[in-house]
Order: structure tokens, then sequence, then C-alpha cells
């Protein structure tokens, strides 16, 4: 599996990060020996097998509809950069 | 050459549960922005969410009642893009396997047959949270958010492009809207956010079978600017086509003001989510079990109850249609007829004075001052004669105010029908003789003046005159 530069700026592009042309190349190869070596799990025969979204074998965790306390605007807005009352400030957003 | 329109809707129903889908802070609107948050919700590192078990509740509800297959097994996903009001950098969410599947809601437009519309799935997932721009002081800077609204369970209902008409839309839409209602999983308020939709619009020619390529409308929130914001799509569809140019795949918004929808630049970046299971999230197993016990805690759905009121009550379609638009209105039309009334004249009653009422005083059924008790009572007085049912109009006005009885009401302002010939021939005799001009029209031919008569009796005996006891004297003594 070949990963091309292109993948990367791709990827990256969506992921928010900067990468250098040196990172660009290093990644591509990383990347593309990871994939290759999960390409190598399709020589397994998993026919009538459930694929695995999970690693542990549970389901079914709920939770009932009761509210419980939130931890309060002080709390929730303490580790904010910038705020304006209580909300959040974040860059201008258009729409 | 003329144009096909073809419509799929995205409609976000967002239920009525007291805590949010992942933790237990309230779901309450309005409040102080950002209190009603925690970790989970804030989607700060080490946080595990956990599923509120009434939301697959709702959403074995909804799928049942839009004949959807329930999924055994289902699984949630992480959406993953990056905006400000999404505070983890994905939003939870189904992708493949979710809840529900393959149902369809049969639609009726005005004067056309009944069109079946598929639904290709419903899945659950949070909601983002809320963006302010301009209208807080210290804002004219910047942006806000409010993640009060940050994971509020919703339930996404996709539709299959099978929609051909605005009208067909809005009719899909009131239907699906009425169901989620009815079944008191959802408050409806489209103002507030609680059910919008976002409405895939695309144009061929007639004839075609590749559809062409579509816009996304997003969050339209009222019925009229659905309408408005298809009609207007479509027709800028086809006027780029005509004029040699291409409908690009993009989403766009509704401005209600112009009327017109426009690009929503920015956005566009390629839809690449990379959905992948949630590892946080465990799979959610269904059996035929607890698929069984929510069918039959089920209410009636409209449709079926508007069957039953054709049948069992013998009411017109228009008339069991507007008594089902909503449950509280249908129980109150089946406590009166439960009380022995006879349905048409409640329903008549319903349609008319208490629906009027109802707008004039912006209440809804459920805190109507005239109860179904009471309405029966006033509908056996016309009944058993003792008033006419021109004067129980003024009586029913008088139970809306104060809430007392009719029979008191009826005592209290002396309205008991008069229905002594006695009495009214001599009313009828004074008229007679002081309009014996008309009397001698009246004789030589012009038949009309039948309802003049009438209406001077009735006033004189201020309504209170047996009209049937009046129709007959009149007809004698006028006959000479």
């Amino acid at each position: 599996m070949t990963i091309s530069v292109a993948d990367v700026e791709h990827v990256a592009r969506l992921a928010r990060l900067e990468l250098s042309d040196e990172e660009k190349n290093l990644f591509a190869g990383q990347m593309g020996a990871i994939l290759g070596y999960v390409e190598k799990l399709k020589e397994l025969n998993t026919e009538g097998i459930l694929p695995t979204s999970h690693a542990v074998p549970m389901e079914n965790a709920f939770r009932e509809d009761a509210v419980s306390p939130s931890i309060g605007i002080e709390k929730a807005l303490a580790n904010a950069p910038d705020r304006v009352e209580s909300f959040y400030r974040v860059p201008k957003v258009i729409e | 050459m003329k144009y096909q329109p073809v419509i799929g809707l995205e409609v976000h129903v967002q239920l009525k549960t007291e805590s949010k889908i992942f933790c237990g802070c309230s779901t309450a609107f309005g409040s102080q922005p950002n209190s009603q948050t925690c970790p989970v919700c804030l989607g700060l590192p080490g946080a595990l969410p956990v599923l509120n078990k009434k939301v697959v509740e709702f959403a074995i509800k909804a799928g049942l009642s839009t004949n959807c297959s329930i999924t055994p097994r289902s699984i949630f996903a992480r959406k993953n893009y990056f905006y400000p009001d999404l505070p983890k950098g994905y939003q939870i969410s189904q992708f493949e396997d979710p809840v529900c599947q393959h149902g369809w809601l049969d639609i009726q437009v005005e004067g056309q047959e009944t069109k079946r519309i598929g639904i290709t799935r419903i899945h659950m997932e949070e909601d983002a949270g809320k963006l302010v721009h301009g209208d807080v002081s210290g804002l004219e800077e910047g942006s806000g958010v409010d993640l009060n609204r940050a994971c509020t369970p919703l339930l996404e209902v996709v539709s299959e492009p099978d929609l051909r008409s605005s009208d067909e839309a809005v009719a899909y839409l009131k239907q699906l809207h009425q169901i989620v209602t009815w079944l008191g999983i959802c408050d409806g308020n489209m103002e507030e956010g609680s059910f919008r939709c976002d409405a895939n619009v695309s144009v061929m020619p007639v004839g075609a079978e590749k559809l062409g390529t579509r816009a996304e409308i997003k969050n339209v929130n009222s019925f009229k600017f659905v309408k408005l914001a298809i009609e207007y799509e479509i027709q800028r569809q086809i006027d780029l086509i005509e004029d040699g140019g291409t409908v690009v795949q993009e989403t766009r918004l509704f401005d209600p003001n112009s009327g017109k929808t426009r690009s929503m630049r920015g956005k566009e970046e390629a839809h690449d989510y990379r959905y992948f299971p949630d590892p946080d999230l465990v799979p959610l197993v269904i059996d035929a079990d607890w698929i069984e016990r929510t069918r039959s805690g089920l209410p009636e759905l409209p449709e079926q109850r508007r069957q039953r009121f054709m049948t069992e009550w013998a009411l017109s379609a228009y008339d069991a249609d507007v008594l089902t638009a909503s449950r509280e209105l249908a129980d109150y039309f089946e406590s009166c007829v439960a009380l022995q009334a006879n349905a048409k004249a409640v329903s008549n009653w319903i349609m008319g004075e208490i629906t009027r009422s109802l707008n004039d005083s912006g209440t809804t059924i459920d805190s109507c001052p005239v109860t179904p008790r009471l309405l029966v009572e006033l509908l056996k007085l016309i009944e058993g004669g003792t008033i006419s049912g021109k004067i129980a109009k003024t009586v029913f006005d008088e139970m809306w105010r104060s809430g007392k009885q009719p029979s008191a009401i009826v005592q209290e302002q002396g309205l008991v029908q008069v229905s002594d010939s006695g009495a009214i021939e001599a009313i009828i005799d004074e008229i007679l003789a002081r309009e014996a001009g008309q009397v001698q029209e009246y004789r030589s031919g012009k038949d009309k003046l039948f309802g003049f008569f009438v209406g001077q009796v009735m006033k004189a005996s201020k309504g209170k005159a047996n009209p049937a006891v009046v129709n007959e004297l009149l007809l004698g003594k006028l006959k000479g």
C-alpha cells in the first residue's frame, strides 16, 4: 500500500496540521507501512465473523434519563482563552 | 424543456428527554449560556459518554411508527470535522447500521392520490452547540459559543428522494411532525429548533433516468419556508441549466427575508468526515422482546385514529382529519362522545366555536375552560329544546368567560327557549300589525319577505323563540 504526499496533505488539512515537506515524505512512508501491515489481515478467511467495532465484548451500557448537576459556568469556562459574559469567545465565524 | 424536481428531506428531531444523550446535564431551553455543561458535553479529555436509555426507546417508537425495521445491533460512530460549536472535533452519530431502516409514510396532497414516501434511515446523534453573533455586548468582535445545546439528543430522519414537489415535501414534513409530537418524543417547536429540516433538491429533464446534481438547503425552520425555499431552489436550478450553466453540489442557506437561497462558502470543503466506530460507546443490541414491549406501549397513531373516527362515529374525512390534528384534540372529542353526545354535533362545535375561541385567546385544547362535560351539557340543552342553537353560542361565550355551567347561565340570564305557541303568537300578531305594508307585499307574491318576518319575531323575542314554532305559526298567519 503506497501513500502519496498528496494523501498526506489531504489528511493533514482535514486535521488542521501544518507539515514540512520533510515530514510529509516521512509520514507518507510510515503511513504506507502501517496500512501495508493491516493489508496482511486480508489474507485471513473472515467469512461469517462480525466486524469488530470494539475490543471489549460488551453491549448496552445505559444511563437512566435523569438530570445530574452540571459543573457550573465558572468551572466550564476556567480554561477558556477568551470569554464574554458566560460565552466562550472565538474568532468571528461567518455563515 | 420540462423539468422534474427531485427532493429528499433530512429532518432533525430533538428528543424530549430531561437529560442529554451522553451525560446528565439538563436539556432545558433558554438557560444562561454554558450553565448546562460538564466534562462530557464540553469534550474534555478523559470524559466518558454513556447512552441515555430513553433516547433508544424514543428511537424505537419513532421507527415503529414510520414502518421502519429496528436494527438488532447498531453502533455509534464519530463524524470528524472542525467547527467552533463542536467541542470534541467530532460529532457522535451513527453511520453504518443506524437504529431504524427501510420505513415509509403515506402522504396526501390535496386533490392527489395517496403517495408512499420511503424513509431510508433514522439514526441517533448528538446536537452541536450554538454560535452567537453580534447581539451581545462584547461580541462585536468574534463569536460567542454556548454549549448548553451540545450533546442534546437528536433523531435524524432521512427520506428517500421520492418527493416531487414542494407540496409533497410539506405534506411529508407535517405528517412526520404530527407523529413525533403525537408520540410525545418531541415538542415540535420549530422556532426553537426542535424540529428542523434540510432539503436536498435537484432537477432533471422529465423522463430522464439519471438524477441531477443536488444542492442541500440547510435549516429551514417553518413549513412555509420549506415550501418557499424548495420552490426558489427548483427555479434557480432550472434557470441555471437553461442558461447553459451546471448545478454544483453545495450547501445553501435559505434567507427568509429575501426568499432566496445562497451558497454557504467555506462549508464546502470536501465532506470527508472519516467516520469510524466510537470506541467509547459499546454496541447497542435491541432484542425482539424490547421491540414488542415498545410496540404494545405505542398510542393509537393519527392515521389509525382518523380511520376509526370515520368508521366508528360516521364522521367525514374532513372532520376526522381536523379532529386528529393533535392527540389532545382527538382526546377531547372522544371524552365528549363518551358522555353520550352526538358525535357530529360535538365535531361541529369543536371545529366551530371551540377552535375559534382557542385561536382568539391563543390557548390550546388542554387548557380549554369549557371541559368536555360542560360542552356536552350545553349540547343536551339544545337537543332537549331548552335553548336554541343560536342562543347556545351566547351561552358558550359566557361559559368560556366564567367557566359556569350552561344550565346556570341559562337560568340567570333567562335564556330558556320559548316554545309556547300562545306567547309566540302574541309577538307575531304585534309584528304583522306593525308591518302591514310588508304583509301586503308578501301576500301579493313576494315570498322572500318570509325571512324578514322570522327575523323580526326572533329579534322581538330576543332570540329565545323556538324557530320551528315561529315558522309554523307565521306561515299560517301570513296565509291570512
